[in-house]
Order: C-alpha cells, then sequence, then structure tokens
C-alpha cells in the first residue's frame, strides 16, 4: 500500500477515530500513516452489527407477543449468545433458555435477576420489560 | 508492547517489536466459537508477543490473574502507586470509549494503563489515538468479563529494564520462530496450510437461504482480517517495515529486497477484503469459491515469501 492510498474514506463507526496504518513513502521506506478508515471494514462491521440488531427486534416481537421472555432480548441487545450469558451468570445454558419461556421468567429468584442484570450490564427494574 | 518499552528507556518501533517478538502468523481455530463464527488470528496472541520479546530482552514480565475481582483491582491500584505501567487484557465490550460499533464480546484486547486519577485510570489503547479515561468499575467488567479467551483479570508489567539487544542474534532467532510457524508447524491449521484449509472451508460454505449465512462468514473473515488491531494486512505491511528497520540496524540488506514482496501481500490480503465486502453489499453475485482462490493464491504466495526469508537466514553470516 503506497503512502497516497491509505484509505481517508471516513468510515463512520471508528466515530472520528483515527487508525495508525504502515504504508510505502515515496523513498520506498514504510512508515506509519493516519487513516480515517477505510469502506471495506464498515462494511464488515456494519453487517455484524446488523445481524444482532435483527436478532434483538426478533426477540423484542416474540417478548411483546408473550412467546418469549424480555431476558432473550435483552440478551441480544447485549450482543451475547445463549453460551455466553450462561457463563457470566455460572449456570447451565439449558437454565438459560428455559429463562426464556414466558411462563418462567416471571418466577426467577431476586437474586438470578440481579446476576442477570449484572452480567448484561444493566440494572434488574430494566430486565423486566422491554423497550 | 512497544510503549512499554519506550517508557522504560527501550526506544523500539511497534514493527521492531513486533518482528522481534516473531508475532507474525495465521491460524484458522473452527473448534474456537465467537457468535458462532471460528477463530481466524492473523498474528500471534498477546500473551505469546509479549513472552516472544520477554525472552529476546531479559524484561523480566511478569503475568498476574486473579481468582476474584476485588483482588485483581486492588493489585492493578498497587502497582500504578508502585509507578508502574501496567498491560491489561480485557474485553473490549465493556470498554466505555470504545466506538458504540466496534464493541462485541472479544476477549483479547490489550491496553495500557499508566496512571489513576481519582477513580479513573490513565489508559493507553491503540484504538484511541490519545489518552482516554476508563472509571473503575467499568475497568473491573472488562477484565474479568466472561467466555473465550476469557481474561481473569490478567495483568503483566516488566520487573528489569531492558538490555541493549543484539539485534542480529535477536533479529535471526524471530525470523527462524516466524518462518517455522508459517511453513512448518505441526498442526494443518497454523501456517499456510491454515490459509488452505480456510479456504476449502470457504468453498464448501452452503448458499441455501438466500446466502446470509455465507455472507456473515466471509464478513467475520474479513473483520477477524481488519479490524482487529493493525488488521491481516496491517501486520504483512508492519512486518515488512520490521524486515527494513532490521536491515537498516544490522546492515543485512538482503532482507531490505523481501520488503517489498510482502508489502505486495498486503495489497493481495486487500484485494481479497475488497472482494469480499462486494459480495457481502451484492454488487457483485456470492461466490464462495472466487474467494477460496484468492486465499489459496494468498497461501502460495506466503509459502514462496518465507521460503525466500528462511533463505535468507540461512545466508546470514556474521
Amino acid at each position: 500500500m503506497r503512502e497516497r492510498d491509505v484509505p481517508q474514506e471516513g468510515n463512520a463507526v471508528l466515530e472520528g477515530h483515527r487508525k495508525a496504518v504502515y504504508a510505502v513513502g515515496a523513498d520506498g521506506k514504510l512508515r506509519l500513516v493516519a487513516s480515517r478508515g477505510w469502506e471495506v471494514e464498515e462494511t464488515v462491521t456494519r453487517q455484524a452489527v446488523e445481524d444482532l440488531e435483527r436478532h434483538a427486534e426478533d426477540a423484542k416481537r416474540r417478548a411483546l407477543a408473550g412467546d418469549s421472555s424480555p431476558l432473550e432480548y435483552h440478551m441480544y441487545r447485549a450482543r451475547m449468545d445463549v453460551a455466553l450469558l450462561a457463563q457470566a451468570v455460572g449456570i447451565w445454558r439449558w437454565r438459560v433458555r428455559r429463562h426464556f419461556r414466558p411462563d418462567v421468567f416471571p418466577r426467577l429468584s431476586p437474586d438470578l435477576r440481579r446476576r442477570y442484570a449484572e452480567a448484561l450490564g444493566i440494572d434488574a427494574a430494566a430486565l423486566e420489560k422491554v423497550d | 508492547m512497544s510503549s512499554l518499552l519506550r517508557n522504560a528507556g527501550m526506544p523500539m518501533s511497534e514493527a521492531m517489536a513486533f518482528g522481534l517478538s516473531s508475532a507474525l502468523a495465521f491460524a484458522y481455530l473452527p473448534f474456537l466459537r465467537l457468535n458462532g463464527l471460528p477463530l481466524i488470528a492473523y498474528r500471534m496472541p498477546p500473551g505469546a508477543i509479549i513472552s516472544g520479546l520477554d525472552r529476546g530482552l531479559g524484561l523480566g514480565v511478569r503475568f498476574e490473574t486473579f481468582g476474584s475481582r476485588a483482588a485483581g483491582t486492588a493489585r492493578l491500584d498497587a502497582l500504578l502507586d508502585e509507578g508502574k505501567l501496567v498491560g491489561l487484557q480485557t474485553s473490549i465490550y465493556w470498554l466505555p470509549y470504545i466506538p458504540r460499533d466496534l464493541r462485541f464480546h472479544f476477549n483479547a484486547h490489550n491496553l495500557l494503563v499508566f496512571g489513576r486519577d481519582g477513580d479513573d485510570y490513565l489508559v493507553s489503547d491503540p484504538v484511541a489515538e490519545t489518552v482516554v479515561r476508563c472509571t473503575r468499575t467499568d475497568m473491573e467488567r472488562a477484565r474479568f468479563a466472561k467466555g473465550l479467551l476469557a481474561p481473569k483479570g490478567r495483568l503483566y508489567y516488566m520487573t528489569q529494564p531492558p538490555a541493549a539487544p543484539d539485534l542480529v542474534a535477536l533479529g535471526r532467532k524471530s525470523l527462524i520462530r516466524t518462518t517455522r510457524v508459517m511453513l512448518y508447524a505441526p498442526l494443518p491449521l497454523v501456517g499456510v496450510r491454515g490459509m488452505r484449509w480456510l479456504a476449502r472451508s470457504v468453498e464448501r460454505l452452503p448458499l441455501d437461504g438466500g446466502g446470509d449465512a455465507a455472507r456473515l462468514y466471509i464478513g467475520h473473515i474479513v473483520r477477524m482480517q481488519e479490524e482487529i488491531g493493525t488488521g491481516g494486512a496491517g501486520f504483512r505491511f508492519m512486518y515488512a517495515s520490521f524486515l527494513q528497520e532490521l536491515a537498516a540496524a544490522t546492515g543485512y540488506r538482503a532482507l531490505d529486497a523481501l520488503a517489498p514482496r510482502l508489502v505486495a501481500i498486503g495489497d493481495q490480503w486487500q484485494e481479497f477484503a475488497i472482494a469480499a465486502a462486494r459480495m457481502i453489499k451484492r454488487r457483485d453475485p456470492l461466490e464462495p469459491p472466487k474467494l477460496a482462490g484468492r486465499l489459496r493464491e494468498l497461501a502460495q504466495a506466503e509459502k514462496g515469501f518465507f521460503q525466500e526469508l528462511n533463505e535468507a537466514r540461512r545466508a546470514w553470516r556474521h
């Protein structure tokens, strides 16, 4: 990559941060050049974020329709999956999946609710609702 | 890592630290999953990079992990009070100063803490250009995140001032290690063979359901390549810079001639990323075998390059 080819497309994902990248200068030596971002990076990052957002939206719709508990929505909103959430809370995966059931979720102990909220980085009150 | 050394009175460029620690690599690890997608690494894990430098320079790096959050925080504060510079392994998701869209549950994000101001840590992070602040609570959460490669509060610091390095001996040793990883790793998932293995799994991606799953997989490869740190192509450029610097520092000019070839390989990685992004954006039809072909060409090019590097290293007399 030549110095003048360093992408400066302004990747919106970086929110104005710049990245230092190595590029070849006119003298044939490599040096650090600041880059404002590359469109390709933005494409793949947005793709991954949108996929997670789609999961969260699906879960929200299901929770509002009474087919799932708010927990599933909050899990996707925190960009987690069942395996990670189970590990973060310290319980089995099947228990997490069971807590997605709208009939089981309201009966969770306050302690487990607190642990879920802690693992997801939200307060215990926010865990109860979908918004 | 480079800033850790600079602080200890040994200025060294990022590229030099990267090259001397034999950090360049490739690994395709389908059994380690991030949100259901395989781990693909374009460099060694940070722990190996740090130990690599430690061996060469005699830094006496100490790693510590902790069973409880309180112990981890107390130790970090005590080290900072001693005036030490402390490296931390964190989950990038929980760091509030990282742009929202870059925050995924990825546990191998390394940063450097150089001070404390009340309840805020002063942080130097490769993602941010300037010094950033992070509260104690947020840092604790980031250090004790769970999941794949969980950091368990891992921190590291140097206990000895670095000795002036013998760049010839160190440089040759680092070249041996890198060529070995890229060409002769005992696992078929590592090095050039790992690229071929990845090519095969790309080729076999199922296209049912409109190909969304395949697009995600391809996007994931590029994301692992470009978003994490300087990126896969970026690491190739960085290593090329290391070869130039090593040539200049030791007077072994044969390495200079190899740098442009590695730059060309880095360009080829970027072309791969562009081709993949076009398929994701549906500007080009989704054809995984085409991308697999590019990966095979890359494997071939890197194989040739590292064989020559190996030759150059063998011919290096002093």
